[in-house]
């Protein structure tokens, strides 16, 4: 990754547009066409700018559409797309109902990142390691897709389709994310493995559960940087939904979800480290999320 | 690619610099406006040598168009003594001897500030995890962290001016 480029500056030429509504938004889109490219906090794009890894011949700024901003709940919460990862990480609502998210993004790297980074951008960009998608993932989100066209609401599941790649089209914007209702007896956890506390995680899973007495009756297991995008591990929620779970079956659901993991050897971890840690943090997940899900103890 | 221009609070004064859309606010804080205690270290956000506050918030200015800062108050390392009387958190840093080369500080120094703006009385956990972004080469970060401490027991915590 560190190819000698002079991070000093950005070298590359670009306009600069700062539109204040989506209409604005739409019309400097088509304006400039696919040349252009929408920025939001710029954590991830100004970087790859200075790597000459990207290079648009203009830059459109989300950072002052209103329609963009904010959070409201509504059978469920919706938060815009350019909400600060410090914003949602000091949340009252999202600590108390959507902890495994909260959690992803106290977890985020450092302070002024989590102060510029945008949930919107962190979707976007796509990168399988990003932090919020797996609880995301867990507490079934949908993102709106808005254009000229009109609004489309796609599963976040169905949104990534490979490292940088999404279901965006040109002319979209991700407008907001949306997350389900919290039911009663569930408990969510997100556990993260980095190098260091600022780094991007090397695997990250986190786990959502619903009890009713001793069994599990609902259970979302997604896991980051273990795969092309981040992942649900189907088989292994379906190993868990329906029991009564001790650690030996949490042992067993960890281990399914571990072995459908698909992990690449890169500077962070090898293949081997990535699949094995999978399997332990999904273990670490599944008790505490069992934990707050006001269940017992494991056996 | 044409320059325009924009207006800023620096350290409380009024600003009007011209800047072009590739300019990063780094760039106009220390070759524009002569500020030169803010530091380009890494350039990608991973070393906190840069950071600033925009409109009250810890940011990193190497990551920073300047253009999309049009109206808002930066505040640097030099805008925090007043009076020619140091930020009793730079009082800390110099009485705990949290400063070696002196590259990181300006970084550690605006993180810390921010840090008591918001909490006042943190534990060293809080210090520790506050302060992650901002590397340094030289002190083992003890020092820096007991500095911090120090600072917020003399009642450091507030608002700064902006
Ligand atoms: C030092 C450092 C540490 C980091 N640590 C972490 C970490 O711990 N965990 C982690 O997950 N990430 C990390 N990141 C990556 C980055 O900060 C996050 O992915 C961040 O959330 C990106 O948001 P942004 O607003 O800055 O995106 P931008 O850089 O502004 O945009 C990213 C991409 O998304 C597109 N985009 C943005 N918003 C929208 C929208 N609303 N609609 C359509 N397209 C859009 C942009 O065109 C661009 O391609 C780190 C980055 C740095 C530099
Ligand atoms: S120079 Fe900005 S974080 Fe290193
Ligand atoms: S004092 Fe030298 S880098 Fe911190």
């Amino acid at each position: 990754m560190y190819i000698a480029t002079n991070t000093h500056i950005l070298v590359a030429e670009f306009d600069y547009v700062e539109p204040t509504t989506l209409e604005e938004v739409f019309w400097h889109l088509s304006e400039h066409g696919p040349q252009a490219r929408l920025i939001a906090g710029g954590t991830d794009l100004l970087v790859q700018m200075k790597m000459e890894r990207k290079n648009p011949a203009c830059l459109i700024s989300l950072a002052r559409v209103l329609e963009l901003q904010g959070m409201t709940s509504n059978s469920g919460l919706t938060v815009g797309a350019t909400a600060s990862i410090r914003s949602l990480a000091r949340s009252e609502p999202i600590g108390r109902h959507y902890t495994a998210l909260a959690e992803a993004c106290n977890a985020f790297s450092t302070i002024p990142i989590m102060v510029m980074a945008t949930l919107g951008g962190n979707l976007c960009n796509a990168s399988p390691a990003a932090d919020t998608a797996p609880p995301l993932l867990a507490f079934d989100a949908s993102v709106a897709l808005v254009s000229r066209a009109g609004q489309r609401v796609v599963p976040l599941e169905d949104f990534f389709l490979g490292p940088g790649q999404t279901a965006l089209r040109h002319d979209e914007v991700l407008r907001s994310v949306h997350l389900a209702e919290s039911v009663r007896g569930a408990g969510s956890a997100f556990v993260k493995v980095a190098r260091v506390a600022a780094d991007i995680s090397q695997v990250c899973a986190a786990v959502r559960v619903v009890r009713d007495g001793d069994h599990v009756i609902d259970c979302r297991i997604a896991l980051g940087a273990v795969a092309p995008t981040p992942v649900r591990a189907h088989r292994a929620e379906a190993f868990l939904t329906g029991q009564r779970p001790d650690r030996g079956r949490v042992d067993d659901a960890a281990r399914i979800a571990g072995e459908d993991t698909k992990p690449i050897t890169d500077v962070r971890a090898t293949q081997e480290y990535r699949r094995h840690a999978s399997r332990v943090i999904v273990r670490d997940a599944l008790t505490t999320a069992w934990l707050r899900a006001g269940g017992r103890e494991l056996k | 690619m044409k320059p325009r221009v924009i207006h800023l609070t620096v350290n409380g004064e009024q600003r009007e610099v011209s800047v072009s859309p590739n300019d990063l606010l780094l760039n106009v804080i220390r070759e524009q406006e002569h500020l030169t205690g803010t530091k380009y270290g890494c350039g990608i956000g991973e070393c906190g040598g840069c950071t600033v506050h925009i409109d009250g918030q810890p940011m990193l200015s190497c990551l920073v168009l300047a253009v999309a800062v049009d109206g808002r108050a930066i505040v640097t390392i030099e805008g925090l003594a007043r009076n020619r009387q140091l930020d009793p958190v730079q009082e800390a840093f110099l009485d705990h001897s949290a400063v070696q080369c002196g590259f990181c500080t300006p970084g550690m120094i605006m993180m810390s500030r921010a840090l008591l703006n918001e909490n006042p009385r943190p534990t060293e956990h809080e210090v520790r995890e506050f302060l992650r972004g901002c590397l340094c080469r030289c002190t083992g970060y003890v020092s820096i962290v007991r500095a911090v401490l120090a600072a917020a027991e003399r009642g450091a915590g507030g608002e700064e001016r902006s």
